[in-house]
């Protein structure tokens, strides 16, 4: 595989992280506790769906063979999509979502802060454009672990679960595989090791400040990066996809 | 007595946004919040979406102070025949022409 693949590689994995993450936010529409919570959501699925349309366009243009921006969206399969677990799994509750997605943010504000510098010129443009929406995401969900975490006690016991239930899948988030070691030889790329510290002590200190417990290290999920997902990301392309497989092409 | 209508969500907040800097802030509308930081952030979130803004107030509702509909006899109407009021009477300066 040459360079110019490894980086289109590179770029599909921060654009199905997005893309996924969007779709998954975007199914609280109509559904969340309150309307402003509601359209707190739905904002942040736009801010990732806009980084996933982005992304492709910019994997579309390195891989030069016509396709489009909604080809990576829409007609790649399962073992194709790269993103992390913790994006995929279920919304389940309102504490379950901000869990995971405060669990994200934090990785992605860190990841995204030194993506900031790539010697790529289009992803550090990228990039510095999803700081901004990944730092209010991040404002936003901690506010809710505090308050969730400092809250009832009904409130504290879901999401503690909730941090319990997800912990498994925040490993994954800084493994290093041969892309990233490429890519960060290339100056393009991050090392997600060194960013793993960070995120760790503000997980630490908001869990601490909410009056939750920080879930021991045991055994931590895998395969996302490699293209095996859990059952739930089959769903989530079936019910993304769906029109587009159906009639190819369909304009609005 | 009729019975009291509970509002069942959060406190209401009244929104103030200022679509530029040194224009006054116009009121947007109202958004609920359990606390002055979740209000802030839904007010961002309900107003804001479309660039309206550069900078958002927001103020317990129950801390406005409205004027009495019953009052309004004798609040407005007597300028209502008060034309002299308006400066259209006078004649612009040639040249002059955002007076």
């Amino acid at each position: 595989m040459d360079t110019q693949q490894q980086i289109l590689q590179y770029i599909l994995r921060l654009g199905d992280n997005a893309l996924i993450s969007g779709h998954r936010l975007g199914e609280w529409c109509s559904n969340a506790p309150i309307l402003e919570e509601d359209l707190a959501l739905t904002n942040f699925a736009l801010d990732y769906i806009g980084r996933a349309e982005n992304l492709y366009q910019y994997a579309s243009k390195l891989e030069n063979k016509g396709h489009n921006e909604d080809f990576f969206a829409y007609r790649r399969s399962e073992r194709d999509f790269q993103n992390h677990l913790l994006v995929e799994l279920p919304n389940n509750n309102f504490a379950d979502t901000m869990a995971r997605l405060w669990f994200f943010s934090l990785y992605e504000y860190y990841f995204y802060t030194e993506l900031c510098n790539s010697h790529d010129e289009t992803l550090a443009a990228i990039a510095q454009k999803a700081i901004k929406e990944i730092k209010y995401h991040l404002k936003h969900t901690k506010e809710w672990v505090l308050r969730l975490g400092d809250g009832t006690s009904e409130s504290h016991y879901k999401m503690q679960k909730a941090i319990n239930d997800y912990w498994m899948y925040t490993g994954e988030l800084f493994e290093m595989d041969t892309f990233d070691h490429e890519m960060l030889n290339l100056g393009i790329g991050i090392n997600p090791q060194n960013i793993y510290s960070l995120w760790l002590k503000d997980v630490r200190d908001t869990l601490n400040e909410a009056q939750l417990q920080i879930p021991e290290d045991n055994y931590m999920q895998t395969g996302g990066k490699k293209g095996i997902h859990t059952e739930f990301l089959g769903f989530i392309l079936a019910d993304m996809q769906y029109l587009q497989r159906a009639y190819p092409d369909a304009q609005w | 007595m009729t019975e009291e209508i509970k509002d069942t969500q959060w406190p209401l907040w009244e929104v103030f946004i200022q679509s530029n800097p040194g224009l006054p802030y116009k009121h947007a509308g109202s958004v609920h919040g359990s606390d002055k930081e979740i209000a802030m952030q839904n007010a961002r979130d309900t107003y804001t979406r479309r660039n309206e803004g550069t900078s958002i107030w927001i103020v317990p509702s129950n801390a406005i102070v409205a004027s009495n509909p019953s009052d309004s006899d004798m609040f407005f109407e007597p300028s209502n025949d008060k034309i002299y009021r308006h400066p259209t009477f006078y004649v612009m300066p040639e040249g002059a022409l955002n007076i």
